[in-house]
């Protein structure tokens, strides 16, 4: 159809002059991703080994490596999947099966969420020096890196889940009352795990948002960039290390930019895996 | 009985999850509540600048810088975006449109440290060469123009291709030019939905912390120009936070939780007109 609309249209000559406008800006975006990355990988390339990715930092971060910078940023990772993924696939499935989409407790608990996700993340890290590192106590330790992270991760962490159950098809459920499963049943033993890949999407874009965070961090998990001996210590993510090292130690541009090299390889890598298992389950349904 | 027992735990997993929002709030409140029982709000407005050492809390060069630095990148972000949208949707062979749009989803996904730090070791040098110091207002603006361009783009692309398909239909029918088409037809029907994504835009924009302060200079003052240093709400909190005890430290909560109703203000203004939309 598209076809003949085409034939249709009349390339007027206001339409070129759109036209090429729109190509522009469009080239001149994919310049910009091209540009931001090539500069990424020239400036830091050279300075990647094994080594440098094992190794802890020495001289405030100019030489050694981001071994120590790694495990803590893993262990902030960790604490806050602990915390935040019973939460939000408790919340979705509560959302997603149990009450209506019109029901008051529904609409409040997603307008909360939602606010949520706007919450700047500076905010996040003033709420969690107040509440997690002084009130409960925990001090500039990766257990409150680690919780605040958590509360950051919910919103996005519950709507991917509740999508992905929404998602599926009415008839599972029918079927499965009607074979006389249990509701528990039904949930564990059908619904998800058809909506593995979902959840398991979503859980990336999770991890990918928590290496991603910087401002939420600086007042809760802290600067020190030794190897953390157990949650209770101070311990440095990747992305603070990076902000560390270009602004407040001169000379530290190099290894800066190894390690944000590392942290966007990272990154794109478990974003290309999270759409590829979205985008694979929906190319799966329309068959 | 595992059916009630499951119902009462997932019960109780939802109302954590929505009561962390009011905890957040809470604790705000708390901690900036002995500052403003102390210092009046119109001083925030009236001191003779910010110097909180000395008990002098403006906070109007921030607001100003932070206000400066979101219009300035959604004046520039809202072109491009929509631009985006209407290529990925309208002009872009299939593979290309698909190609495009995963670009723009992976630059969604790169951190703003690492922005503030290409911004830091390629735009402020690039600027400084045109204009000294480089560290400058224009240096925040492009690269929060990168950051909240793939939430515009992404959100006008939904928002075009939720216009039903018989508008288009009718329009070509009409005799309507391609470009006729999605200024008369298809760009108003978009409208609601557009708007909400350039107003989440913005929400993006005034909360960003870290890219803008590594880029901007940090200077706390009114710009006069583009090439003027600034220092916004957010990257103040992240500059102070470190050393800021008692009533300045009561400030910088307040300044938070100023960012964080603002956010609200317009996350439910954009929920409010996506809703319409839908309804």
């Amino acid at each position: 159809m598209l076809e003949t609309v085409n034939r249709i249209w009349r390339s007027g000559y206001r339409d070129l002059f759109a036209q090429t406008i729109i190509y522009i800006a469009v080239a001149f975006v994919c310049v910009v991703f091209i540009w931001i990355l090539s500069d990424l990988i020239r400036g830091g390339i050279a300075h990647i080994s094994w080594d440098f990715l094992i190794e802890s930092p020495r001289d405030a971060g100019r030489a050694g490596g981001i071994g120590s910078i790694l495990v803590s940023t893993l262990l902030l990772l960790l604490v806050a999947l602990v915390v935040a993924l019973p939460l939000a696939w408790t919340t979705a499935i509560l959302l997603a099966e149990y009450v209506p989409v019109t029901s008051k407790f529904g609409i409040t608990v997603r307008y909360s969420l939602q606010v949520l996700a706007g919450v700047p993340s500076i905010v996040f890290g003033l709420f969690g020096n107040a509440f997690f590192s002084i009130y409960l106590g925990l001090g500039f330790s990766i257990l409150s890196g680690g919780l605040t992270l958590a509360c950051m991760l919910l919103p996005i962490l519950v709507s991917t889940a509740e999508a992905g159950l929404r998602a599926l098809p009415d008839s599972y459920r029918l079927s499965a009352a009607a074979l006389g499963l249990s509701r528990s049943a039904t949930l564990f033993q059908l619904l998800l795990p058809a909506a593995a890949p979902t959840l398991a999407a979503g859980l990336l874009l999770g991890i990918g948002r928590a290496l991603a965070e910087t401002a939420a961090l600086l007042f809760t998990s802290g600067y020190v960039e030794r190897m953390p001996g157990s949650l209770l210590d101070s311990g440095r993510a990747l992305a603070l290390h990076i902000f560390d090292l270009s602004m407040n130690v001169p000379g530290g541009d190099a290894p800066a930019n190894a390690s944000a090299l590392v942290l966007v390889a990272l990154l794109l890598g478990i974003n290309i895996f999270a759409m590829k298992l979205a985008y694979g389950l929906q190319r799966k349904r329309i068959i | 009985m595992t059916d009630r027992l499951l119902r009462w735990v997932l019960r109780i997993g939802a109302i954590t999850s929505a009561l962390i929002m009011l905890l957040i709030l809470f604790f705000l409140l708390l901690e900036s509540w002995p500052a403003l029982q102390q210092i009046t709000l119109t001083r925030f407005f009236t001191d003779p600048s910010w110097h909180p050492l000395e008990a002098a809390y403006n906070l109007l060069p921030m607001l100003s810088g932070t206000l400066y630095a979101s219009i300035g990148a959604l004046l520039l972000a809202i072109p491009l975006g929509i631009a985006s949208a209407l290529f990925i949707v309208y002009y872009a062979p299939p593979h290309l449109a698909l190609l495009y749009q995963r670009l723009i989803e992976l630059l969604a996904g790169i951190p703003s440290v690492v922005f503030g730090f290409w911004g830091l070791i390629t735009l402020v040098p690039l600027i400084n060469q045109l204009h000294p110091p480089g560290a400058s207002l224009l240096a925040g603006i492009l690269i929060l123009t990168l950051m909240i361009l793939p939430t515009i783009t992404l959100t006008a692309h939904a928002a075009l291709l939720a216009v039903p398909d018989e508008f288009q239909r009718g329009a070509v029918a009409l005799g309507l030019s391609r470009w006729g088409v999605i200024r008369g037809v298809m760009l108003p029907a978009a409208r609601t939905g557009i708007v909400a994504g350039i107003i989440l835009a913005a929400g993006r924009a005034i909360g960003e912390t870290m890219a803008v302060l590594m880029v901007t200079g940090n200077v706390v003052q009114h710009a006069t120009s583009l090439y003027d240093p600034i220092r916004t709400l957010a990257a103040n909190i992240a500059l102070e936070m470190a050393y800021a005890m008692g009533d300045h430290r009561g400030v910088l909560f307040v300044s938070g939780l100023l960012l964080m109703l603002l956010v609200m203000l317009l996350s439910g203004m954009a929920a409010t007109l996506s809703n319409k939309h839908h309804a």
